[in-house]
């Protein structure tokens, strides 16, 4: 049957989300002659869309639906009701990724066996590791036209970079270079190369960074086999008496509730939105919610360790001119516990328009050591730190009972706290940090605390035991066949790099595994 | 005249501060407000002036640019002129006024250094109207499209093709 889908076709997979995860799997899937419903709570927004203006576009793009915090990191005071800063649309926070495309280092996939037992983390193996997963990067890096891998060249570097770079050399770092990124330096895959206009946060209007919302989306659709209901918005999951899921219940463009039969369901709602969903699918069946005979669904949320560091020189850099995430340090992605902490972090290069460094270069703090800081807006370069932080089991995503969305459902409360790794990791990539930009003369360096996450890891996680996690090795449910996760919440531990091309490496892996699951009847 | 009002009496400290005459906005007439040199005017309709031109005067004191005129923190708090902000903004001002006659002045805005002046909002810096006017102007102030050539950033730049050919990487002093 060609779509539309019929609301009672018991025979479709439905995938919930349509980012980096849902949008590749329900576009692969279609491509395989698998019959697939998308439902994406959020509208269509496509490059001639995108505003190159950080409020207005916030305001197109973000999810904003409302959450609660808890816990100590910073986050929780300064934007309590905004924990993550992900996208609500068609293609999802592929719209918003700065486009780093980084596989997983070999001792990764090992984290407990690699940092051993680090008091108060809930550390675990993946049950996949990087010779399983080779052949999929290398699809995925083909899929998102990642620069230098197969034989496309690197980006050209831009001013933020030359800092960067001149610093790091300074400091006697070796791997600098300006990143394998899903931005295109040439003419690739019937899109044009980056024509350096920043605004990457805020969607690509050039269509020169992958999102799904214009690639993988589109194709499926001109397939037949995929039909995209936008502003959807699921409300649980509903499963019969042997346990096996039948469907999704969700409210329409219109507000109105249905109910879509499904054969195969897909959660890709990002690990906020995911974990509350199967948390508040619970049944009589299933009364902790659905997928947790473990207990784990929501726990071991990850973000990964971050902060940025911004320092002004005595001459103009114009950081927010070309790439946004114009080049990487590497140097310090290593396992190394001789610096105090397990696991690594990297430097990627950041720029934040006017409006966005006044909210975020140190939020709440007014007076004139605030304001000469923008005063030197024009003179600052930037970076990033994105390291690996421990998964906790009572870092986690739980329902807020006392605080209902539209629909009348609990919302999610994301609570986090930072293990001693984590603080570890992340003074000492200040300290490097601002040693950097010290080597290439900077005179004054902010230490600037992490944004709301962009980066939501863990949240239902892959083990082996199904004592330990959520999904197994293909992010199938452990307790429910039919169920599938699908997005960055299925990592067992967050690694140092850069999420969306291991999500998207998953998703085509997944959509092989479900294709043929389906077509042997197992499933 | 001035915007502050006549001191209570010739204190040292009130008799500096209302010869400096520090705030750089005038009423005029009944409901307008404008810059010394006429360059610019902000008409009140609900609030009083003087209460509109202290509330500038805090602005520029929690985010302080020399580089930007008056006309940009008025542009920034001109919002709160409206009937539900009325209540809740003089009182606020006339907190911050008791704060400062607490430390010897006539009022907030005869206080004629700044950081005598950012001493009396540390103290008020928990109460809900400051932090409201605070987080209010992050956005008031700098999403003003206006004041981003004063700070060097371009904004919007597809229309223009982005940096490809206009800069991207014409740093020369590394």
């Amino acid at each position: 049957m060609a779509a539309p889908f019929d609301l009672k076709d018991d025979s479709v997979v439905v995938v919930i989300g349509t980012g980096a995860g849902g949008g590749v799997l329900a576009n692969e899937l279609a491509q395989k002659g698998v019959s697939v419903v998308a439902l994406e709570a959020g509208g269509r927004y496509l490059p001639e869309d995108y505003v190159n203006d950080e409020w207005e576009s916030f305001g197109q793009l973000a999810w904003l639906e409302p959450r609660t915090t808890s816990g100590d990191w910073r986050v929780a005071k300064d934007f309590s009701g905004l924990p993550a800063w992900i996208v609500k649309a068609v293609g999802g926070t592929s719209i918003h990724w700065a486009g780093a495309s980084l596989r997983f280092q070999e001792h990764e996939w090992k984290a407990r066996t690699t940092y051993g037992n680090v008091p108060g983390a809930n550390l675990l193996d993946w049950p996949i590791d990087g010779a399983e997963m080779a052949p999929w990067y290398e699809k995925a890096e083909a899929k998102l036209g990642v620069t230098r891998t197969g034989d496309r060249p690197g980006l050209p570097g831009n001013n933020n970079y030359k800092v960067l770079e001149a610093g790091a050399k300074a400091l006697g770092y070796k791997e600098v270079s300006t990143g394998r990124m899903a931005i295109n330096s040439i003419d690739y895959d019937e899109r044009m190369p980056c024509q350096q206009t920043g605004f990457c946060f805020q969607g690509c209007k050039w269509g020169a960074k992958w999102s799904s919302a214009y690639t993988d989306i589109p194709r499926g659709e001109a397939t037949g086999n995929l039909e995209v209901r936008d502003r959807c918005h699921v409300l649980r999951i509903e499963h019969g008496d042997d346990g096996r899921v039948t469907g999704v219940v969700y409210a329409d463009r219109d507000g109105v509730e249905q109910f879509q039969a499904a054969k195969v369901v897909c959660v890709a709602g990002n690990s906020i939105e995911s974990p509350r969903l199967l948390l508040n699918s619970a049944s009589s069946m299933f009364p902790d919610g659905l997928a947790n005979s473990s207990g784990q669904v929501g726990r071991n949320y990850m973000r990964h360790t971050t902060g940025s560091v911004y320092a002004v020189f005595p001459e103009p850099v114009r950081m927010w001119r070309g790439t946004t995430m114009a080049g990487i340090v590497q140097d310090e992605a290593r396992h190394d516990p001789s610096r105090g902490f397990v696991g690594g972090y990297e430097f990627e290069t950041l720029s934040l328009g006017l409006p966005f460094m006044a909210a975020f270069l140190d939020p709440g703090a007014w007076g004139r050591e605030f304001t000469s800081a923008l005063d030197g807006y024009e003179n600052m370069a930037g970076l990033w730190i994105v390291g690996e932080d421990m998964p906790q089991e009572t870092n986690r995503v739980t329902l807020n009972t006392e605080v209902k969305d539209d629909f009348g459902m609990p919302v999610p409360n994301v609570n986090f706290d930072d293990h001693p790794n984590d603080v570890a990791m992340r003074n000492h990539a200040y300290g490097r940090g601002e040693a950097l930009y010290r080597a290439v003369g900077a005179t004054r360096v902010f230490p600037t605390p992490p944004y709301p996450s962009t980066h939501n890891l863990g949240t239902n996680r892959m083990s082996e035991n199904p004592r330990d996690g959520v999904v197994n090795a293909h992010g199938q449910s452990h307790d429910v066949p039919n169920l599938f996760v699908s997005d960055g919440s299925q990592f067992t531990s967050g690694a140092a790099e850069n999420p969306t091309l291991t999500i998207v490496a998953l998703a085509i892996r997944q959509a092989d595994h479900i294709a043929s699951e389906l077509a042997k009847g197992n499933i | 005249m001035t915007s502050h009002p006549r001191t209570r009496g010739l204190t040292r400290r009130a008799l500096l501060s209302h010869a400096v005459a520090t705030v750089a906005t005038v009423t005029v007439g009944a409901n307008f407000i404008c810059a010394p040199d006429a360059a610019w005017a902000l008409e009140v309709t609900v609030l009083k002036p003087e209460t509109m031109a202290t509330l500038i005067l805090m602005a520029r004191d929690i985010y302080p640019h020399d580089r930007l005129g008056d006309e940009y923190y008025a542009a920034a708090v001109k919002g709160y002129d409206a009937a539900e902000e009325a209540e809740a903004v003089e009182a606020g001002i006339a907190a911050l006024d008791a704060a400062a006659a607490g430390a010897g002045y006539a009022a907030y805005a005869a206080v004629p250094w700044e950081a005598d002046r950012v001493a009396i909002l540390r103290g008020m810096e928990a109460s809900p109207f400051f932090q409201k006017v605070r987080g209010g102007l992050v956005t008031g102030l700098y999403n003003q499209k206006e004041v981003w050539p004063l700070f060097g950033y371009e904004g919007e730049s597809y229309s223009k093709g982005g940096y490809i050919k206009r800069g991207f990487d014409d740093i020369a002093w590394l």
